[in-house]
C-alpha cells in the first residue's frame, strides 16, 4: 500500500458501490456470494424441474408424443446435468460460502476474490450449457456421456450438442477446483482460536471432506472431457475403437470422478442434517467422532468403488468381486451415520419445526435409497437392474430424497440467519408433506417399473406390459412435487418481507453463527470469538447438571451477551477492515466461455479474444490496489 | 484480535496476519492446487500408459523417440529449477539485480525447453505421427502438450515477475510471490521428470 506513489489508473481503481446491481457484480463478501449461488442454483432447479415434468408428461401414457424422440434425449440429458452440476453442487457451495466463515468464527473466506471467480465461472458455465438450446440443441448423450456414442461422428453427426456438454462441465469443474482450494484453506487456516479440528461443527467437517473430494475428483473428469473434446474437435483416437482407442477408458475416468461425485452431492446435506438434529433434539450429536470419522472414511473409500457402475461391462470376475466387496464396505460408515442420527433423536426433547421435518425426511428417504444401493453391489442382481428404472429409483432416492430434501432443510434452518425473519411454519409443513408424498409417488413406482423390466432413457413404451398405472402415478407425483415447490417459493418471498422477526438465535442453536445478529453484519464477528468447547455457543448458554441435562447459565446468558455484542459492534464496526470489491473476478471468468465458444465454432480468433480477456482479468487482479483509494 | 482483518492473496504483504495452522494462506492454497494437478497429470499419464503400444499402422515410440535429444532438453528444464532457487534467494536477500538475472535465466531455459518440444513435435509429425495417427499419438501429444502449456504459463508468470521488478514493484517483502511462482515451476519440472522416465525411458 505504502509503495504506491503514482495515482492508480481508472481501470485499476476498486469499485465502491455498496448498493444496487454493481455492488452485487463486484462483491467479494462471502455472504453475498452465497446468496448469488443459492438463487442461481434455484433458478436452475426450476429449469431442471421443468425438463423433468416434460419427461414425465411424455411417459405418462404409452406411445405418447408429447415431445419428439430427439427432444426427449436432450431433456433427460440436460435434466441430469442440470440437477447435478447446476443445482445440488452449487446449492452445497451456497451453504459453504455463507456458513463456513460464520460457523468457524471468521470474517470472510481466505480468498474473497477467488470466491467471486468461482461463482462467475459457475454462472457462465451454466449459461454456456443452456445456450446450446438456442444453438442447435442441448446435449443428448446422457449425463455420463458414454463413448463412443458421444465421440464418434457416425453416431451423432453434424451437431455441437456434446461439445457444449464437454466444455460446459469443464468450466464448471474449474469453478469447483477454485472453490475447493479456497474452502480447504479457509477451514484449516481461518478457524477462531481454540477451534481444534475435533471441535469443528460436523457441517464444517463434511464441507472439508467434500472440498477435498472436489479438489481430487474434478481434475480426473477434466482429463476425460479434454479427451472427448480432442476426439470430437481434432479427430484424436482416445475413445474410437475402430482406430484402436478404448471406449471403456471413458467409463473408468468418468466413474473415477463420478463416484466421489455422489459423495460430493450427499455429504453437504449430511452435514446440514447433523446440525439440525441436535438443535431440535436439544441434545449434542450422538457419537460426534464416529460421524466425523465415517465422513472422512467415506471420503477415502469413495475412491475405491467406481467400477460398480460398470458391472455389466465385462471387467472379469476378480474386478467385479473386489468392487462388490468395497461397495458393501462403504455402506458401513454410511450406516454408522444413520444410527448416530437416530440415537441423537432418542431421548431428546424433539421439536418438529420445519427444518427438523426435512432432516427426519432426509434420514427416512436416504435409508430407502441406501438399501436399494446395497442391492446394486451384488453383481448378478445388478446385472438384472442395469439400465432399468430401478437404478433411476435408487439415485433419485439418494439425490432427491437425500441431497435435495436435506438442502431444503438447511434453507429452512438458516433462513432466519440470512434474512433476520422466520419462515412461515404452516406453509413450511405443507411444503414438506406435499414434497414427501409427491416424491414417493414419483420415484417409489420406479422400483417396480425397473423390476418389471422398464429400461431407462427409452422414449416411449407399448401398452400391455403392466407399466401404465405406475407411470401415470409417477407423473402425478412429479406434478405434486412441482406444486410443493411453488408453495416453498411463495413462503420464501412472503417470509422475506413479512416474516416474524427472528432475532439472533431463534432455534436456541448450538454453533457460532447463532451468536451474531441476523442478518449478520458485513464483518460477521465484531470480536473474533474464542472457542473452548464443541458446540461452543450452546455451552455459553447452558451448563449440564449431574444427569447431563442442560441448565441455563443464570448470568451472562444469550440475551445479555447479544446486547454486549451489539454494543461492541457499534463501537468497533468501523475499524474492521474488509476486502474491497473487485471487477476482475468477473472479467477473468468471462474469458472461459469465450474460449469454449471458440472450440465449438473452431474459431482461432475467438480463442485469442477469450485468452486476452482472461489474461486481462488476471493481470488486473494482481495489479489492482488492495483497497479503494479514499478508504 | 485486530490483526484478524481479512487479507487476500498477496494483497497485504506487510500485514503479518496469523493463521490457525501458522501456515501462510497462499502457500497452503498453492499446495492444494498442486495436489489437484497431480491427479490431472496422473490421469493423463495413466491413459498414455494404456495406449503406448497401440500404434496401429503408425510409427511406434521406438521409431520416433530421440532419447539423447530429449535428455538434453530435460536437462535444460531441470537447470531452470536451479536458477529459480537462485532467484528466490536473491529477492530474499534484497538483491533486485540478481533476482532479475535469475528470473530471466529461468524463463529463457523454460523457453528453450518449449522450443525443443516444438521442434520435437515437428519431427514427429514429419515421421508420420500425429494426434490422429493412433491412440499412442493422441495420448502422447495431449500429455506432453498439456505439460508444455503448463511450462508456458510458468514462463508468463516469470516474465511478469521480471517486469514487476523492473518497475520497482516487487520489493523483498513480496518474496512470497516469487516463492509461489517457484513452487509451481518446480512442480512442473517434477512432472516432466515423471513424464521423461515413464513415457520416454521405460522400455
Amino acid at each position: 500500500m505504502a509503495t504506491v506513489t503514482t495515482p492508480t489508473p481508472w481501470f485499476l481503481r476498486r469499485p465502491k458501490a455498496k448498493k444496487g446491481i454493481w455492488s452485487w457484480v463486484t462483491t467479494v463478501d462471502h455472504k453475498r456470494i452465497g446468496i448469488l449461488y443459492g438463487y442461481t442454483a434455484f433458478i436452475f432447479f426450476i429449469l431442471g424441474g421443468l425438463e423433468a415434468l416434460l419427461i414425465r408428461a411424455q411417459l405418462a401414457t404409452p406411445e405418447a408424443q408429447v415431445v419428439s424422440a430427439d427432444l426427449y434425449n436432450q431433456l433427460f440429458t440436460t435434466h441430469g446435468v442440470t440437477m447435478i452440476f447446476l443445482v445440488v453442487m452449487p446449492l452445497g457451495a451456497a451453504f459453504f460460502n455463507y456458513f463456513i466463515p460464520l460457523m468457524i468464527g471468521a470474517r470472510d473466506v481466505a480468498f474473497p476474490r477467488l470466491n467471486a471467480l468461482s461463482y462467475w465461472l459457475f454462472l457462465f458455465g451454466g449459461l454456456f450449457l443452456y445456450s446450446s438450446w438456442l444453438l442447435g440443441g442441448a446435449p443428448d448423450g446422457g449425463w455420463f456421456g458414454y463413448a463412443p456414442l458421444t465421440t464418434g461422428a457416425e453416431f451423432l453427426p453434424g451437431d455441437h450438442r456434446l461439445d457444449f456438454y464437454a466444455l460446459g462441465i469443464q468450466i464448471l469443474g474449474v469453478a469447483s477446483i477454485v472453490a475447493s482450494v479456497n474452502f480447504i484453506v479457509t477451514i484449516l487456516n481461518m478457524r477462531a482460536p481454540g477451534m481444534k479440528l475435533l471441535k469443528m461443527p460436523v457441517f464444517i467437517w463434511m464441507s472439508l471432506v467434500v472440498n477435498f473430494l472436489l479438489l481430487f475428483a474434478m481434475p480426473v473428469i477434466a482429463v476425460a472431457l479434454f479427451f472427448m473434446t480432442f476426439d470430437r474437435t481434432f479427430e484424436a483416437l482416445f475413445f474410437d475403437p475402430t482406430g484402436g482407442g478404448d471406449p471403456i477408458l471413458w467409463q473408468h475416468l468418468f466413474w473415477l470422478f463420478g463416484h466421489p461425485e455422489v459423495y460430493i452431492l450427499i455429504l453437504p446435506a449430511m452435514g446440514i442434517v447433523s446440525e439440525i438434529l441436535p438443535t431440535f433434539s436439544r441434545k449434542p450429536l450422538f457419537g460426534y467422532s464416529f460421524v466425523v470419522f465415517s465422513g472422512a472414511a467415506i471420503g477415502f473409500m469413495g475412491w475405491g468403488v467406481w467400477a460398480h457402475h460398470m458391472f455389466t461391462v465385462g471387467l472379469g470376475p476378480a474386478a467385479n468381486a473386489a468392487f462388490a466387496v468395497s461397495t458393501m464396505f462403504i455402506a458401513v460408515p454410511t450406516g454408522v451415520k444413520i444410527f448416530n442420527w437416530m440415537a441423537t433423536m432418542a431421548g431428546g426433547s424433539l421439536q418438529f419445526k420445519t427444518p427438523m421435518l426435512f432432516a427426519v425426511g432426509f434420514i427416512a428417504m436416504f435409508i430407502i435409497g441406501g438399501l436399494s444401493g446395497v442391492t446394486h453391489s451384488i453383481v448378478p442382481h445388478d446385472a438384472q437392474q442395469q439400465d432399468t428404472y430401478y437404478i433411476v429409483a435408487h439415485f433419485h432416492y439418494v439425490l432427491f430424497g437425500g441431497a435435495i430434501i436435506g438442502l431444503f432443510g438447511g434453507l429452512y434452518y438458516w433462513f432466519p440467519k440470512i434474512y433476520g425473519r422466520l419462515m412461515d411454519e404452516r406453509l413450511g409443513k405443507i411444503h414438506f408433506w406435499m414434497m414427501l408424498i409427491g416424491f414417493n409417488m414419483t420415484f417409489g413406482p420406479f422400483h417396480i417399473l425397473g423390476l418389471k423390466g422398464m429400461p431407462r432413457r427409452y422414449y416411449t413404451y407399448q401398452a400391455g406390459l403392466g407399466w401404465e398405472m405406475w407411470n401415470m402415478l409417477s407423473t402425478i407425483g412429479a406434478f405434486l412435487i412441482a406444486a410443493s415447490t411453488l408453495v416453498f417459493m411463495h413462503n420464501w418471498m412472503k417470509s422475506k418481507r413479512k416474516g416474524e422477526i427472528a432475532g439472533p438465535d431463534p432455534w436456541d442453536g448450538r454453533t457460532l453463527e447463532w451468536s451474531i445478529p441476523s442478518p449478520p453484519p458485513e464483518y460477521n464477528f465484531a470480536e473474533i470469538p474464542t472457542v473452548t468447547e464443541r458446540d461452543d455457543f450452546w455451552h455459553r448458554k447452558y451448563k449440564e447438571d449431574k444427569k447431563g441435562r442442560p441448565v441455563p447459565v443464570p448470568t451472562g446468558g444469550a440475551d445479555a451477551e447479544d446486547e454486549q455484542h451489539a454494543e461492541v459492534a457499534h463501537d468497533e464496526g468501523h475499524g474492521i477492515h474488509m476486502p474491497s470489491p473487485s471487477y476482475y473476478p468477473l472479467v477473468a471468468a468471462l474469458g472461459m466461455p469465450v474460449m469454449a465458444y471458440a472450440v465449438v465454432l473452431q474459431s482461432w480468433t475467438l480463442g485469442v479474444i477469450g485468452g486476452i480477456i482472461a489474461l486481462a482479468g488476471f493481470y488486473g487482479w494482481v495489479l489492482e490496489p488492495a483497497t479503494a483509494e479514499d478508504h | 484480535m485486530h490483526d484478524a482483518a481479512i487479507t487476500e492473496a498477496g494483497a497485504h504483504p506487510d500485514d503479518a496476519h496469523v493463521t490457525y495452522t501458522g501456515l501462510d494462506n497462499v502457500k497452503m492454497a498453492m499446495w492444494a492446487f498442486l495436489g489437484s494437478e497431480c491427479l490431472f497429470f496422473g490421469a493423463l499419464i495413466s491413459a498414455h500408459l494404456l495406449y503406448r503400444n497401440r500404434t496401429g499402422d503408425g510409427p511406434t515410440r521406438h521409431d520416433v523417440y530421440d532419447i539423447p535429444y530429449t535428455s538434453v532438453s530435460s536437462f535444460v528444464l531441470l537447470m531452470s529449477s536451479l536458477t529459480m532457487v537462485l532467484a528466490l534467494a536473491a529477492i530474499q536477500r534484497g538483491d533486485q539485480r540478481r533476482l532479475r538475472i535469475w528470473l530471466m535465466a529461468t524463463a529463457l531455459l523454460g523457453a528453450s525447453f518449449i522450443g525443443g518440444q516444438f521442434f520435437e513435435f515437428t519431427e514427429f509429425v514429419h515421421s508420420g505421427l500425429t494426434i490422429q495417427t493412433s491412440p499412442f499419438g493422441s495420448s502422447f501429444f495431449v500429455l506432453t502438450g498439456f505439460h508444455g502449456a503448463h511450462v508456458t504459463i510458468g514462463i508468463l508468470m516469470l516474465l511478469s515477475m521480471y517486469t514487476l521488478s523492473r518497475l520497482g514493484k516487487l520489493p523483498s517483502t513480496d518474496a512470497s510471490k516469487v516463492e509461489m511462482v517457484g513452487l509451481y515451476w518446480h512442480f512442473v519440472d517434477i512432472v516432466w521428470i515423471v513424464i521423461f522416465t515413464v513415457v520416454y525411458l521405460f522400455p
